[in-house]
């Protein structure tokens, strides 16, 4: 029996239209989504996906197809029919292609408005005052400001924690210590750049969780303005609204953790912020996405997502052993402490296991 | 009569009796003979295509394994950043320039170029600036801040290495500027007067469009560059935050030629294949006048997408969107060409020789890359995979599916003519199949570790990424010794092959017209147009041709509006006749 042209065109058309619904959900080539925003981002993907594999498929069907069924026949010389064009099939083809990218573009805008790109506060909520301006302390290669208040005394923490990278032997031989500018907690000099801001359902109100992010060669340094806590490896709470407002201080490093689907870059003399709820508890990694330097693979952050209760713990912990290096403890005598607990915030902050310590001990 | 005798019967006149033979010596000065120098642009790119390659094998081989062990994190970044550098600008630009230069004169019937010294000048400054460039690893002190060079990274690695890149970048800039300037000139006043800008190759319409993107957009690259020096070298803030600078503005300057760069790179090789796949597939081009203006509309909208490189370096809102959507209008005006390259195959008689096997790779591969190309102009979904393999596995089915397969099928076609001698069909496979399988198995696995959050530009990557790293550096390896077979098999058919004779392929477009290798001066008198430069079997007319029509907007047929025509004054078929 011959099957007609027209049921053979209809017949591929669904198979593939099939294949195309199938592998775009399919595909298995993302990670879990850990905030709400990846979930929008996943599922602008998915439908990216379902277009791309039906014009993938169909465009190379047609080549192997007419790579086999119109190959030259050995003897035949001859010219193919003289076809030069048709303006209706040119016109169905671009149009087709033209209304498949308005509508991705029209969801990407509604995805990117969903995850507050076009909060309208979030530029001017960032802070942009005069003190914000000036950058100083030592190490600096600024010699002027556009502003004559004179330096705040408050501890630089960026710079502490700066210092002490510059003593790390691993990064010796690739340390410019004298090039770098040395900024203070996450300020922006004037310039901030708007990003991901809030979404529209929360535009206007503050985020429920602030935390400063800083990256130098090749480190993240998280700081927590509320409660004045200053770490390596960052937490956040499910379901609690997060601004990031974060900065470099020396070259250009990209704050990008794969789980979240957002990334964005922490350029130095800059302030850029963005917004984002996490979902999902976990253990993820913050990956400094833009070249910093020879070490730039190696310059990663641990970044945990928990539950509130687990995160009010952490932060209580890391309110005492902060206190502890500020010398502004009072409730607990060093004295009276054991070798292991007195070390215990340097170590930690020093990423030293106590049990390699208790090695050492031994 | 087929078109192909129609055209050569009424060339003959313009054959030259005594082509005149070149020496070899004269391959290695400096000549003004546009065929040498276009001869001398080929090679020499071909050369720094190995060099570059091995130092992509080299980065391979490092990424084998999760750990820093193969080479220094700082070799490392020295090697990813000259790999880039070298297969952008000293193989992909300068081969478009070469093929330009050898086919633009012979295509348009002129005898040169319109500037033939000033040719030449273009063409010396490439092997300098490009030996300059590896010889920064001599120094000790080469370039590792990226070929895209963001300051303030690129002020604090070292001086001398990123000065030896400047330099070596603005020497390549120029010469792609003075090519570009020679290219336009030659198009627009050297054609035979018979042949009006709808008749011309369609090669030619996309070295047009290429030159006046290269005018446009260089310079802003030369004047970001001199700026960086002078940061670098000077003391100057320009891009410096740390003096009110602003390292974002040189993202701009760089991107307003960089992404331009791109379609630098890709609309020579959408030219070629647009002359290969009619030939091979014995049937005109379909849509001539879409494929012309389609690359139009590309040159002009490659200007207005840079900042899609930068969705990540805090742009506003607004403008996100704007680069977004004009990126993926991008999309349609190369569905035109894909979708015309599909149509022109669709019912023809292709002859699956080594050039249309490269052709139809080409169109196969290529289509991955614009697709993903697609996906990254979506901002939500390029702020994922920005910096990630995603967008290393996309760039290079852009640019090594598309423009390097696009350069090997044009090898593979015009060695005829080049050379006078047919090149092996066995090796010109062999190599084929090498080159598919390699370059699949190196960038495919690519998309997916972008996707899990594997960045780019690293030497140490995380564990669970081992044994989709090994798949690619394998592939990276298959694809290394691809390159034998075509380079055994070009240098022996260049000594030893099959004689050509002037028109192998049976072609209807004017270098076919004149000896193989082309005589000194190209043709004794002015080449016609007896038939239109894509009228394959216009003898057939009269059997009926599919969805023929008597109005020339709704035809397919020799009465279609998008045809190219013959010259009215000598066309050999009666009704082209005016």
């Amino acid at each position: 029996m011959k099957i007609p042209s027209s049921i053979w065109t209809l017949l591929i058309g669904i198979v593939l239209t099939l294949a195309s619904l199938w592998y775009g959900q399919n595909h298995g080539l993302l990670p879990a989504a850990a905030t709400d925003e990846a979930v929008l981002v996943d599922g602008l993907f998915n439908t990216m996906m379902i277009v791309s594999t039906g014009i993938f498929l169909l465009v190379e069907g047609i080549l192997i197809y007419s790579a086999f069924k119109y190959r030259r026949r050995a003897g035949d010389n001859e010219d193919g029919p003289p076809v030069e064009g048709n303006v209706p099939l040119e016109i169905l083809w671009t149009a087709i292609p033209a209304i498949i990218v308005i509508g991705i573009s029209v969801y990407s805008f509604d995805v990117y408005n969903e995850i507050g790109g076009f909060d309208p506060h979030a530029i001017h909520q960032a802070p942009m005052n005069q003190e914000s301006m000036k950058m100083s302390g030592h190490g600096s290669a600024m010699a002027a400001t556009l502003s004559d208040t004179p330096p705040s005394t408050e501890p630089n923490l960026n710079q502490e924690k700066s210092d002490e990278a510059m003593q790390d032997p691993a990064t010796a031989e690739v340390r410019n210590a004298d090039q770098i500018p040395q900024l203070r907690n996450a300020p922006g000099v004037g310039s901030v750049a708007p990003t991901i801001g809030a979404s529209p359902d929360k535009a206007g109100k503050p985020a429920q969780l602030q935390v400063n992010v800083t990256g130098l060669q090749y480190a993240w340094i998280f700081t927590y303005p509320e409660t004045g806590i200053t770490t390596g490896e960052m937490h956040v709470p499910i379901g609690r609204e997060v601004e990031i407002n974060m900065t470099a201080n020396d070259v250009i490093h990209a704050f990008w953790v794969p789980e979240f689907r957002l990334k964005q870059d922490a350029i130095p003399g800059r302030q850029s912020n963005i917004r984002f709820t996490p979902k999902k508890a976990g253990d993820y990694v913050l990956i400094c996405a833009e070249l910093c330097g020879p070490y730039h693979g190696a310059m990663r952050a641990p970044v945990v997502v928990e539950p509130e209760e687990a995160f009010d713990k952490w932060v209580q912990e890391q309110l005492v052993a902060s206190k502890e290096t500020l010398n502004q403890a009072i409730a607990v005598n060093p004295a009276d402490l054991s070798p292991n607990e007195f070390l215990a915030p340097y170590t930690k902050d020093m990423g030293i296991q106590p049990e390699m310590l208790h090695q050492v001990h031994h | 009569m087929t078109q192909a005798q129609l055209q050569e019967t009424a060339n003959i006149p313009a054959l030259l009796d005594e082509p005149g033979i070149r020496k070899w010596q004269d391959f290695f000065g400096f000549q003004t003979d546009h065929k040498v120098i276009g001869i001398q642009y080929l090679v020499t790119s071909f050369i720094f295509y190995c060099i570059g390659g091995v130092m992509a094998d080299l980065v391979r081989t490092e990424l084998r394994t999760p750990e820093v062990d193969f080479v220094t994190p700082e070799v490392y970044n020295s090697l990813f950043t000259l790999h880039a550098t070298i297969m952008i600008f000293l193989w992909i630009v300068p081969t478009g320039a070469g093929f330009a230069n050898y086919l633009i004169p012979l295509m348009i019937g002129a005898k040169d170029m319109a500037f033939p010294r000033l040719n030449a000048v273009a063409f010396w400054m490439i092997p300098p600036a490009g030996v300059l460039l590896i010889a920064s690893l001599a120094v000790g002190d080469a370039p590792d801040a990226g070929w895209t060079s963001y300051p303030p990274l690129s002020l604090v690695t070292g001086q001398v290495g990123q000065g030896i890149w400047i330099m070596s970048v603005l020497l390549l800039g120029t010469s792609s500027i003075l090519g570009s300037i020679n290219f336009l000139v030659t198009l627009l006043k050297m054609r035979i007067p018979s042949m009006d800008i709808h008749k011309m190759p369609l090669f030619c319409w996309a070295m047009f469009a290429t030159s006046s993107l290269v005018l446009v957009s260089t310079p802003v690259l030369a004047a970001g560059l001199i700026l960086l020096s002078f940061d670098l070298i000077a003391g100057t803030t320009f891009f410096n935050p740390t003096g009110g600078g602003d390292p974002v503005v040189y993202q701009h300057m760089f991107w307003f030629y960089s992404h331009p760069a791109v379609y630098i790179m890709i609309l020579p090789f959408f030219g070629a294949i647009s002359e290969i796949i009619p030939i091979h597939s014995r049937k005109p081009i379909f849509g001539y006048k879409a494929i012309a203006y389609s690359s139009l509309a590309i040159s002009f909208l490659g200007l207005i997408v840079w900042a899609h490189h930068m969705f990540t370096s805090g742009i506003p809102g607004w403008l996100r969107m704007f680069f977004m959507i004009t990126t993926m209008i991008i999309a349609v005006p190369t569905g035109i060409k894909i979708f015309s390259w599909l149509a022109t195959m669709w019912g023809g008689k292709i002859q699956l020789n080594s050039a249309m096997l490269f052709a139809i790779g080409f169109v196969g591969t290529f289509v991955i890359g614009g697709i993903s190309g697609v996906m990254l102009a979506a901002v939500p979904f390029d702020i994922h995979v920005h910096d990630t393999y995603f967008v290393v596995a996309h760039l290079h089915y852009v640019l090594f599916g598309g423009s390097v397969l696009g350069i090997f099928a044009a090898i593979y076609h015009w060695f005829p003519k080049m050379t006078g001698r047919m090149i092996n069909e066995f090796w010109g496979k062999v190599h084929f199949a090498l080159t598919i399988v390699g370059l699949n198995m190196t960038f495919l696995p690519m998309h997916k570790l972008g996707l899990m959050g594997m960045n780019r530009r690293i030497a140490q990557y995380d564990p669970k990424f081992t044994t989709l790293n090994e798949i690619c550096t394998y592939g990276s390896y298959i694809l290394a010794i691809s390159t034998f077979p075509f380079i055994i098999n070009a240098i022996w058919s260049w000594l030893y092959g099959e004689k050509a004779g002037n028109n192998p392929w049976r072609a209807l477009t004017l270098e076919w017209m004149t000896t193989s290798p082309p005589a000194i001066e190209n043709f004794d008198q002015t080449p016609v147009l007896a038939t239109g430069p894509y009228d394959y079997g216009l003898e057939r007319a009269n059997e009926g041709v599919p969805l023929s029509d008597p109005n020339p907007i709704l035809s397919a047929g020799p009465n279609s509006v998008l045809r190219a025509e013959p010259d009215p004054a000598v066309a050999a078929n009666p009704e082209d006749r005016k």
